[in-house]
């Protein structure tokens, strides 16, 4: 399969590739994919006091584009708020990078990547306010 | 030198040997000749030259020259046996056996055969890829006409218990048809002793040219055949249209070749595969699929646990293998090879089969050792799932937002 320049930088040089620590504070964790599907996004993010997502780490377990989509994703978060990165769309990530049809599917499990990150985060700030 | 990528994917095809190409050329220019034309010395010495190939064949699995059929490949033979045998004994019956890890050549045809009114079970293989003779004992019936097992698995490598099977369907006149197109120059094949009634062979996986193969069809005792090819009654009625006498002629050499060469090559190849299977499974969590021991020593199909496979094959582009993980085409399906090995999914998606052959070195199996390792690293380094076990969560337990 012929992927395009974009997706080879991103899988050759992936962006922000690791894990924040267990006991950092602002952190949100999604992860979506299953095994047996052939594909797992794990991306984190750190928000800082002012709501502005100020870095972001993935690990994906995936074939090529999955591994591009998820880097992309960070690069795109980081600086925007939680409600600005909620509307990053897959349609975006996937003419980004453009990826074949068969591929669609990576860059809508990025987007869902982002959707569970934030919940996450938002979850854990509600457990703590009360 | 290295050549890149390293061709280590001799089972999809190989080379043709330039003995070989050598053998064919002058068939593409003077000795145009048709071997059907009967009248002229053209016609002749292309006829001497197929007769001669057909006695390379026929040698090569100890079968008589006229019991050779010339077709366009494997799958041409596959589908006129299948089919040929099992339309002209329906009266007997209209029951089938296979296995459900056949090549698409056999499972494909069999579908066509349902589609005609035929009834046609599909066998399970035991983990290690193997038929159990008792299953299929089992399934036989007394409307069961044909049975089709490959002899050498095309992904896994592994061996059918040919012989044993062969007894069992010669005692209960049942016509059996075996793929042996992986099998040709890495198994010894003795059709005089194995109790087989069709045996197809393709010329491109035996260092020969692609568009010919054979079928065998037993004359002692006879095996009748549907032709599915007409037009001029070529190769006894059985398959028309003229000979490729330049194809023929590279499927007589190269099978000749793989007669006189393959018992010290096989050891060469079975020395170079131990030397990769060594190499590679001293990265942790990596299985190797299929039985080691019932296998020709040409294959190596491994999951590396925790790395999805195409991700895999793009990491290690500069060797050409491939994937069990049918993720580059339009489908998602894992490997249905490895999933009736019982094998899950994931593992399915994780592997990479490995073919050497005639032309790989040491010095390439070396590097793809070192490749692998590296790139492995890598992935793994990338991947959540990997991550997830070193903290020593079981994957099993978690609960995936399936797709």
């Amino acid at each position: 399969m012929a992927y395009s320049d974009k997706v080879l930088d991103h899988y050759e040089n992936p962006r922000n590739v690791g894990a924040f620590g267990k006991d950092e504070s602002g952190v949100g964790t999604g992860m979506v994919g299953a095994p047996a599907c052939g594909d797992v996004m794990k991306l984190q993010i750190k928000v800082n006091g002012q709501g502005v997502i100020e870095d972001a780490k993935f690990k994906t377990y995936g074939c090529g584009s999955a591994i591009a989509s998820s880097s992309l994703v960070t690069e795109w978060v980081k600086g925007k708020s939680l409600d600005e990165a909620l509307e990053i769309k897959n349609t975006a990530i996937a003419e980004e990078l453009a990826l074949p049809p068969v591929k669609i599917h990576c860059s809508i499990l990025a987007e869902d990547a982002i959707k569970a990150a934030v919940a996450d985060y938002r979850k854990h700030q509600e457990t703590k306010g009360e | 030198m290295l050549k890149f990528p390293i061709y280590l994917d001799y089972s999809a095809t190989t080379p043709i040997d330039p003995r070989v190409v050598d053998a064919m050329i002058p068939y593409l220019s003077e000795h145009f000749g048709n071997p059907a034309s009967r009248s002229h010395a053209y016609g002749w010495e292309a006829e001497k030259a197929v007769e001669l190939a057909r006695a390379d064949v026929a040698a090569l699995v100890n079968a008589d020259p006229k019991e050779i059929v010339w077709t366009s490949g494997a799958t041409e033979s596959d589908n006129l046996a299948i089919k040929g045998a099992a339309q002209f004994y329906q009266s007997k019956g209209k029951h089938i056996i296979t296995l459900k890890t056949e090549h698409k050549a056999v499972l494909d045809t069999c579908r066509e055969l349902e589609r005609q009114g035929f009834e046609v079970t599909y066998l399970d293989v035991q983990e290690d890829g193997l038929l159990n003779l008792d299953a299929f004992r089992a399934a036989l019936r007394d409307d069961t006409t044909v049975v089709s097992v490959m002899m050498v698995n095309n992904e896994v490598g592994v061996i059918q218990p040919i012989e044993e099977i062969g007894e069992i369907c010669r005692e209960r006149g049942i016509i059996f048809h075996v793929d042996a197109a992986q099998a040709t120059g890495k198994v010894d094949i003795d059709l005089q002793k194995l109790k087989v009634d069709l045996m197809s062979f393709s010329a491109h996986k035996t260092y020969g040219p692609k568009g010919i193969g054979a079928l065998y069809v037993r004359r002692k005792p006879r095996v009748r055949l549907i032709a599915q090819m007409h037009g001029g009654g070529h190769e006894r009625g059985m398959r028309s249209g003229t000979l490729a006498t330049h194809q023929i002629v590279g499927m007589g050499v190269a099978f000749r070749l793989a007669r006189e060469e393959m018992a010290t090559e096989n050891v060469r190849i079975g020395l170079l595969r131990d030397r990769l299977m060594n190499g590679l499974t001293d990265i942790e969590a990596t299985y190797v699929n299929g039985d080691i021991a019932k296998r020709v020593p040409h294959n190596l199909n491994i999951s590396f646990a925790y790395v999805e496979g195409e991700s895999l094959i793009m990491a290690i582009k500069d060797v050409a293998v491939s994937s069990g993980s049918a993720c580059t085409s339009a489908s998602l399906e894992p490997s249905y090879v490895l999933r009736a090995l019982g094998r899950n999914d994931e593992l399915a998606h994780s592997s990479i089969r490995f073919s050497i052959g005639r032309f790989t070195t040491e010095e390439e199996v070396d590097y793809t050792i070192d490749l692998l390792h590296r790139k492995i690293n890598k992935l793994r380094e990338l991947s959540p799932l990997w991550e997830m076990v070193q903290e020593g969560v079981d994957l099993n337990t978690v609960q995936w937002a399936a797709h």
